[in-house]
């Protein structure tokens, strides 16, 4: 036996990453080569960030979409400028001009002029940028209320479930829109940040109902017991061992939700409850032009377009990270 | 790889009526990361009233070979070569063609009865499906076909059996329920994929024999799946080794088993613990001279007094998962922690570690009592207990590095800084014989044993004084068993801790424990040093546990079989066997068999 320990122990040494992999086989000598009975992609020897990468990259959808979001965003925050930098772009999105050509796109005004001369390009750019980072701040706000609430109410179970997610259930029977445009009326005083911390504020249900769930599995866990068995104490186990395992269905959840949130903005904006004039967004602008789509279409179109492109994309990039995170859902081309 | 094919040599004619025939079968599959080749040139047969065992380790291509037969491989499988099962080529079949094969036959009793079962279904639905679609009985007559199919493998009270859902039944018998399934439409062959492994051994025994009879009065031919070698001694004629999707060896059992010509066989068959052998296998010591010197010295590491251990259960009475245990573990002393699913060892063990509160009676660790202790004092005890799980894949959080993993106990009660917890992770993994390199590697980069290891690593990163280990090496193949078990005897000598070691393995047991504590449902049965409780029982219980634990030696299995048989008359148990008395399922006639005294028969399922 002792000279068949010796062999795995060479064996062990051995740990290139060699697709297929299964595991030192009896006599130790080398990895095997195999993949039986598991479901393929079970075993394999590459690391789940690679393996996530891999997929995701390979996802034609995704990389279309991050390319579409990479022009919109860099346009959107280049060309106009972020707050005291000033952008490429000539015009200025408060700033009335002459109106050229009755306010039809030209070379000049690529988008076309509003009803005042002001430069079209620059106002729908002025909001995309607006919806870009009320997007991605409700993203971020959601889903941190999501994880934490959805992490406690798993972890603990008990009168904390009770009471968190009884909580979640009276966010998710109130309307959301009715919801954030009385709260969004409130908090408009604020600007576009109070908007982002009231959407923020109420469309965590869906995550935490989600990270519950996962949770409520993962703490039942050999390696979770073996944490508690050790002497780990609450904080650590689930920053530790719980979350990084359900970090999957959050990343999902949250690139779902930065598109659930373009709309959200969007359709507050134009009911009048977003964001307020003289700033503005591509729902605000939407609204405003609604009656100009038969004489000047492309008041309407502009910013209807951007809403489409961004939503579309942010969307087609949550597909793919679910694709890449969880591919048994996505079988059926092999 | 070249078969040593030593059995089927002046036999030629023999093979033309073989039931089941795999002739140069290939199977690929395509993933991700391109094809892999898992059964590479496979030639074997089975003939009417042979059981042919396959064996092999996780991944050696078994299961999928048997699967080839069914036609049930995933679509992304090619398979070339040529199967027949009877006179049909599997390769030929439409869909049609193959609904008809499967049940008709060849038939399949699969690992997991529990999961083989549809549970919104009744048994006598299930049944009844099988024999309606293959159109051997309707309507009432099926009903009695199924009642009497439950009657012939021995399951009491057929006619109420048939209106009950599969949870409502013990393991056994659902494996029973499964076994009725198959020969439901007189197969010509069935396919037994590790037809015992979640069974307990008393139950395994049953099955085996049930098994056995089916061969012998219906002439059906078996092809075996196991990885098993005493079920192999217990059952096979002939018994077929595969390696990495080869067959490296055939032959009859006594040949293989008694005098295997490859390496891979001797190796395989060297590495299975032998029940009765005590310890001094696989080279671990075999020196417990100290056995019982400690004692009374110093305060138990371990001390269960009185225990008793209950779960709640909404709108009813607690269940008692454990009834009053008390015993004791020293330092330096492995107590084997006995019995079968059900009877509560993995309980203690969760108790003893202060995951679980006790209902009554108390759990002392080093003398201070677990229910007493306040969550600071917890923690500190907790400095002293290392743990070890069953499944190393699920016991390893999949996003940890192993270094990390190791080193966790360490950060928890922050012991040293960061350079010196490396240090110790380093020290840890020479321990346990793995290289530096896997500090960085993550869990499921490693093969199933140098993932226990990591286990064992982590459980004895503070030097605990007590360690707690629940069935570690039942996940494991026989071959890394036994290193692991091998390493971790070296390590209880080195370090010298307390350790309960919990299995469901007599063998296991056998070969490391000092002193056995024996439980059925929650009880103690018996208690005492490993040398009277295993080699000189004096419970019955303990006496059946022994007796139906298999050996992988053919002819010595054949001595302890009937061994066992005598043991259950002389217990007033009946042995379980196909209760057929010719031509009931052949002939298909309604009523046939019903003559039959209806008696109920357990089969002697004790615990089940």
């Amino acid at each position: 036996m002792s000279e068949q320990d010796k062999r795995s122990q060479r064996g062990d040494e051995s740990f290139e990453p060699i697709p297929g992999v299964q595991g030192i086989d009896a006599e130790g000598a080398k990895p095997m080569a195999i993949s039986v009975d598991d479901e393929p992609g079970h075993d394999k020897s590459y690391s789940q960030g690679q393996l996530v990468r891999r997929r995701f990259f390979r996802h034609k959808g995704a990389m279309a979409s991050i390319v579409v979001l990479a022009v919109i965003v860099v346009v959107a925050f280049t060309s106009i400028g972020i707050g005291p930098i000033p952008g490429w772009w000539p015009y200025d999105y408060t700033h009335a001009g002459t109106v050229v050509n009755g306010g039809s796109p030209t070379w000049q005004h690529p988008f076309g002029q509003d009803t005042i001369g002001k430069d079209y390009f620059a106002l729908v750019m002025r909001g995309t940028q607006q919806s870009i980072i009320i997007a991605v701040g409700v993203g971020l706000i959601s889903t941190f209320l999501g994880t934490v609430i959805g992490a406690l109410a798993g972890y603990y179970r008990g009168w904390i479930e009770s009471v968190l997610m009884r909580l979640t259930d009276l966010f998710i029977i109130i309307p959301l829109l009715v919801f954030a445009a009385v709260v969004g009326k409130i908090a408009s005083g604020w600007g576009i940040w109070g908007l982002t911390l009231v959407l923020g504020a109420i469309t965590w249900t869906g995550l935490a109902r989600l990270v519950r769930g996962e949770v409520l599995s993962l703490r039942e866990r050999d390696f979770v017991t073996a944490a508690r068995a050790v002497g780990t104490g609450a904080y650590r186990i689930v920053t530790k061992h719980v979350l990084p395992n359900a970090i999957g269905v959050i990343i999902v959840s949250a690139t779902l939700t930065i598109a659930q949130a373009i709309l959200l903005e969007t359709s507050l904006s134009y009911l009048g409850f977003g964001v307020q004039a003289p700033d503005t967004s591509l729902g605000l602008l939407i609204s405003e032009y609604q009656n100009a789509f038969t004489t000047r279409p492309w008041l309407f179109w502009w910013p209807g377009m951007m809403i489409l492109a961004i939503a579309l994309a942010v969307n087609f990039l949550g597909d793919g990270l679910r694709d890449a995170f969880d591919p048994r859902q996505n079988r059926s081309k092999d | 790889m070249t078969t040593l094919d030593i059995s089927t040599e002046g036999e030629a004619g023999y093979r033309s009526d073989a039931v089941l025939s795999f002739e140069d079968l290939h199977v690929r599959f395509g993933t991700e990361f391109g094809t892999v080749h898992a059964v590479k040139g496979i030639s074997l047969d089975v003939q009417p009233g042979e059981v042919v065992a396959l064996v092999g380790e996780s991944g050696s291509g078994k299961s999928v070979t048997s699967m080839t037969a069914l036609g049930l491989l995933p679509s992304n499988a090619k398979v070339s070569g040529t199967i027949r099962v009877g006179d049909k080529v599997v390769g030929d079949l439409d869909l049609r063609g193959l609904r008809r094969m499967r049940g008709n036959d060849v038939a399949m009793v699969f690992q997991e009865p529990m999961t083989a079962l549809n549970p919104v279904l009744t048994i006598g639905d299930q049944l009844t499906e099988a024999l309606q679609l293959h159109g051997i009985a309707f309507g009432k007559l099926a009903d009695a076909r199924a009642a009497e199919l439950l009657h012939m493998v021995g399951i009491p009270e057929p006619e109420r059996r048939l209106k009950q859902y599969p949870h409502e039944l013990s393991g056994g018998q659902r494996q029973r329920v499964v076994i009725a399934l198959a020969i439901s439409c007189d197969p010509k062959v069935i396919i037994a994929d590790e037809p015992t492994t979640a069974l307990d051994v008393t139950v395994q025994a049953d099955i085996l024999d049930l098994l056995r009879s089916l061969k012998d009065k219906l002439n059906t031919g078996i092809l075996l799946i196991t990885h098993n070698m005493g079920v192999v001694a217990d059952m096979a004629d002939r018994v077929a080794v595969m390696l990495k999707g080869d067959l490296v060896e055939m032959g009859t059992a006594d040949q293989v088993l008694n005098h295997p010509q490859h390496e891979y066989t001797r190796k395989l068959l060297g590495a299975v613990p032998h029940l009765g052998s005590g310890p001094g296998q696989f080279g671990t010591s075999d020196d417990h001279a100290g056995e019982g010197v400690t004692e009374a010295v110093e305060r138990p590491a371990l001390d269960l007094r009185n225990l008793v251990i209950e779960y709640q259960r909404l709108g009813k009475p607690p269940f008692r998962a454990v009834d009053d245990v008390s015993f004791e573990v020293h330092k330096g002393e492995i107590v084997g922690l006995v019995g079968e699913s059900g009877s509560g060892k993995s309980t203690i063990a969760r108790c003893a570690l202060g995951l679980i509160p006790a209902a009554s009676g108390s759990v002392s660790i080093f003398g201070t009592d677990f229910g007493r202790m306040r969550k600071r004092e917890l923690k500190d005890l907790r400095k002293r207990i290392g743990v070890v799980f069953q499944d190393p894949a699920a016991s390893l959080n999949p996003r940890m590095p192993i270094g990390e993993c190791i080193a966790e106990p360490l950060v928890v009660h922050q012991v040293g800084d960061a350079t010196s917890q490396q240090e110790r992770v380093y020290e840890l993994l020479d321990a346990v014989e793995l290289p530096r390199a896997a500090f960085n590697r993550y869990p499921h980069e490693m093969s199933g044993g140098q993932r226990q290891r990591v286990s064992i690593a982590r459980a004895l990163t503070l030097d605990p004084e007590l360690l707690v280990a629940d069935e570690p090496t039942s996940a494991l193949d026989v071959s890394v068993q036994a290193s692991v078990l091998q390493m971790f005897t070296h390590l209880q000598e080195r370090y010298q801790f307390a350790c309960l070691f919990v299995s469901h393995d007599l063998a296991v047991i056998d070969l490391l424990a000092h002193r056995v504590v024996v439980m059925q449902n929650g009880k103690i049965v018996e208690q005492g040093l490993r040398s009277e409780v295993l080699h000189d029982p004096r419970e019955e219980y303990t006496k059946r546990l022994l007796a139906a634990a298999p050996v992988p030696e053919p002819g010595e299995q054949r001595r302890r079989r009937e061994a066992r048989h005598e043991l259950l008359r002389s217990l007033g148990d009946q042995v379980a066997e196909l209760d057929y008395d010719g031509g009931v399922i052949k002939s298909l006639k309604p009523g046939a068999g019903t003559g039959v005294d209806p008696h109920t028969r357990d089969g002697g399922v004790p615990g089940a």
